[in-house]
């Protein structure tokens, strides 16, 4: 039910070529972030139009497209964005990460290991990451220029002097391939290790600020830290309450107005498939019965 | 037993379903028209068609219609409309010297050639809500006498022939700062990523689709000392130009239709920096549609951005900042922007339980330490 009034995947092709060629520079040199003519979407900014753009230029008819927020593919803005592309371009859609060609993200790395040939595209709110410590851009691209980033260990020091430890817990900076100071986009810290030497190519897309950049695959990506205080991936520290994962992202929900919370995997599809391969958590359901 | 969230899809129909009955409200009462829209919300379909950067009444009152009033979500539904049509080529420039006038003001003299032509404004009415309007029946269709113009006695319904500049008298006397013509193609900030620091050209192109409280909000603070200017309206006109267009098969211009514009221009008193004498200097505002409140407020911030070029000094006011300027003015980056907190943050947010629970527990345990 592709629409005819609009073009494949809805950009007009001279936009996609715009867009792939900024996505092209931004593989070539990565974590270095590329501006492009980014265009109104029919979705507002903020809503992931930077990720819509860099997947619309991605997406060939022969493609198996997933789209999550927040690591589930039924939240309401993953559901919209899926349709969208549904509508447009009438492309295959899929929840199992392993089946996708091409995924959407916002907030998340999926759980299960990315393989060589997919295409993980990050909807990115706020690309640079020393906005918060200097809020003009043509100060930020002279910083990354010169590769100042004094300022940012500044930050992370006062974190430690003041808390004795990083306060940073999702957005956490990285350096990649020892040049550029990069934003992960508002991922918890727990996915930044996914980020180095993920054999998939990862694209991400900010809309509104008109900036996308790249991790060409296998690339080295550290988050930063002091030798005294090393990096910590951390989540809560529980098993998810539907399938007994011990490693997967926990999402904590409030059960009843008691206090009572349960831990669920954020990733809806690795939580499906644990449970489908027969691991059952604390307050889950073999899921022959859900069925019924 | 607990089901994870589901049903988004679901429930997004279902929003849709709502939000189209909500938008047509009570069936007992007649539905509105996009005409009527267009015809007699007509500052409305202004705003959007200026903020939309697309010059067409009958979509920007649609947009109006679709956004149940909600003016930034109009602007919206333009752009997003916008940017997927070809670009079949560009007009030559309109030529507001040989404007179709309806209204045509100068605070700066008291009379001058072409005349003060008052036209239809809001400026002098008293502002009583017109209890007729809402008793069903319109006043009567009043007769619209020709306008008569100025003091001179000329009238004007029909001024196409050119009616000069304000700031053209200024500037035969080299009293104002004059602006030098150039060829080159202008940036436009929908094709090409913005760069910093920007032309002025781009900078127009930025404020003239801003928001217009954004920018009227900036104007005024430039007035209150922020930057201040010294700002006269020189000249506002406002009224409908040719849009002309190079045939290459033709190898001349045809007109291809006309727009109804507000220009304003400021002359803003100036008492010489380093680099320039004493004199005029000048704002500019241009917008599509009779907005003049918004062109007014362009032409200040114009003026307020231009220090660098006259060598004044920056005094930090925000709207003298380029960058703060035209990285807020856009009421649809800003609106998704804002808005966009409403979606789900909740990993997010879970990251910053985990971690202001556990700085809490180690202040604790240290605060019970040192009792």
């Amino acid at each position: 039910m592709t629409d005819q009034a609009y073009n494949f995947a809805y950009l007009d092709e001279q936009t996609k070529r715009m867009i792939r060629r900024a996505i092209l520079k931004g593989i070539a040199i990565p974590g270095y972030q590329v501006p492009f003519a980014s265009r109104e979407m029919p979705m507002p900014y903020g809503w992931g139009t930077g990720g819509v753009q860099v997947t619309a230029a991605c997406l060939t008819p022969d493609d198996t497209l997933k789209v999550i927020d927040q690591g589930a593919d039924d939240t309401t803005n993953a559901v919209s964005i899926r349709k969208f592309f549904q509508r447009t371009a009438g492309v295959a859609v899929t929840e199992a990460t392993t089946e996708a060609t091409i995924i959407q993200t916002r907030h998340r790395i999926p759980e299960t290991a990315l393989t060589k040939g997919q295409i993980l595209v990050y909807q990115v709110p706020i690309p640079e990451p020393l906005r918060f410590l200097e809020p003009r851009e043509t100060e930020t691209r002279k910083m990354h220029e010169l590769e100042e980033y004094g300022l940012m260990h500044v930050k992370l020091y006062e974190d430690i002097a003041r808390h004795g430890t990083i306060a940073t817990s999702y957005d956490y900076p990285v350096k990649v391939e020892g040049r550029y100071v990069m934003d992960p986009s508002p991922i918890p810290k727990f996915d930044n290790p996914k980020l180095s030497d993920n054999p998939a190519i990862q694209l991400f897309g900010a809309g509104r600020e008109q900036r996308i950049y790249a991790l060409p695959p296998h690339t080295h990506v550290v988050s930063l830290d002091f030798d005294d205080h090393p990096f910590t991936a951390s989540k809560a520290a529980h098993d998810c309450d539907l399938c007994a994962a011990q490693d997967s992202y926990l999402d904590e929900v409030i059960t009843d107005d008691q206090g009572n919370r349960m831990f669920v995997c954020s990733d809806t599809d690795f939580c499906r498939s644990r449970r489908e391969a027969g691991h059952l958590g604390r307050l889950g359901t073999p899921l022959s019965e859900v069925e019924q | 037993m607990y089901v994870a969230v589901k049903g988004g899809e679901r429930a997004i129909d279902a929003a849709h379903a709502w939000l189209a009955d909500e938008r047509r409200g009570d069936t007992g009462i007649a539905v509105l028209s996009v005409a009527q829209i267009r015809e007699q919300l007509a500052l409305a379909v202004n705003r959007v068609m200026a903020e939309g950067s697309l010059y067409d009444p009958d979509l920007a009152a649609l947009a109006i219609k679709q956004s149940r009033g909600d003016l930034i979500e109009a602007v919206f539904l333009i752009r997003a409309y916008r940017t997927t049509l070809p670009r079949i080529g560009a007009s030559t420039p309109i030529d507001t010297g040989r404007m179709d006038l309806t209204r045509r003001i100068s605070a700066t003299f008291k009379d001058l050639p072409g005349g003060q032509i008052l036209g239809p404004t809001f400026d002098y009415t008293h502002r009583l809500l017109d209890f007729a309007l809402m008793a069903e029946g319109e006043t009567p269709a009043s007769v619209i006498s020709a306008p008569v113009s100025s003091p001179t006695g000329e009238t004007g319904v029909h001024l196409a022939a050119a009616v000069p500049h304000v700031t053209g008298f200024l500037n035969r006397d080299g009293l104002i700062q004059t602006e030098t013509p150039g060829d080159s193609t202008p940036p436009d900030l929908t094709r090409e990523p913005m760069e910093l620091p920007a032309t002025r050209p781009l900078r127009l192109q930025a404020l003239t689709r801003g928001d217009e409280g954004f920018v009227l909000s900036l104007a005024y603070s430039t007035q209150r000392g922020y930057g201040r200017t010294h700002a006269f309206v020189g000249e506002l006109r406002i009224g409908t130009v040719a849009v002309e267009m190079d045939i290459p098969e033709l190898g001349f211009a045809v007109q291809i239709g006309e727009v109804e514009v507000t220009e304003c221009e400021t002359v803003n008193q100036f008492t010489g920096s380093k680099t320039e004498p004493p004199q005029f200097t000048r704002g500019y505002g241009l917008v599509f549609g009779q907005t003049e409140r918004k062109a007014i407020s362009m032409s200040l911030v114009d003026r307020a951005l231009r220090w660098q070029e006259l060598g004044e000094d920056f005094t930090g006011a925000p709207a003298q900042d380029e960058e703060f300027v035209l990285m807020h003015a856009d009421n649809v980056q800003a609106t998704g922007f804002l808005e966009h907190i409403k979606l789900p943050h909740y990993v997010d947010f879970q990251a910053e339980l985990e971690l202001i629970r556990r700085l809490r527990r180690e202040a604790m345990a240290e605060r019970e330490a040192a009792e």
